[in-house]
């Protein structure tokens, strides 16, 4: 899973029947020091986040499994709202 | 898989009922020399590891949630060891 900021929506009124009720949001990773790291990708939400919030997000086939029993054809899911981190980098191997 | 440095941890309360179980670590992949390898990632612990341990890690979705006991879970890295030591042979000597 990635780290990541909310930072829009995405609107498709003509979409896979699959897709509906779920929202597609526009996502920028970021580092957990929270600089934006790469480039913006569309998450479907499986957590009802909400625009500004950060959040981690699957990749991949098990991006669908985070809607399970309904088959959800997403690549990129956002699975938690992130509360808080504890980072502490560089310490003792 | 591949090698990665515990750098701490991550706390939320809104998610998937497939992590409630596992402890969430943010890790640090590697290279061999110990330096910073792309960019930190979120993995689910299946072994225990703690901040500053060196750790391998699964990429690999089926591999992720079966190190957790989960099947066909969203989880698409995880923690699957705590690395005591690495052998390397001698390049010069190969």
């Amino acid at each position: 899973m990635l780290l990541g900021r909310v930072v829009g929506r995405v609107w498709a009124t003509v979409k896979s029947p699959g897709l509906e009720g779920h929202p597609l949001l526009v996502v920028q990773p970021v580092t957990p020091e929270l600089a934006a790291t790469g480039k913006p990708l569309v998450c479907a939400d499986s957590t009802g986040a909400g625009s500004g919030e950060l959040v981690y997000y699957t990749r991949g086939r098990e991006a669908s499994y985070a809607f399970l029993p309904q088959e959800v054809p997403a690549d990129n899911a956002i699975i938690a709202i992130v509360d808080e981190m504890h980072v502490k980098r560089g310490a003792p191997c | 898989m591949l090698i990665g440095r515990v750098i701490g941890e991550v706390v939320a309360t809104q998610k998937h009922p497939t992590h409630e179980a596992s402890p969430i670590l943010l890790v640090q992949p590697i290279e061999l020399d110990g330096s910073d390898r792309g960019v930190a990632v979120v993995a689910l612990d299946s072994v225990g590891a703690g901040v500053g341990d060196k750790v391998l890690l699964t990429t690999d979705g089926w591999a992720a949630f079966t190190s957790v006991g989960q099947s066909m879970a969203p989880i698409d890295m995880a923690v699957l060891g705590i690395i005591d030591q690495i052998a390397l042979v001698d390049s010069e000597a190969a």
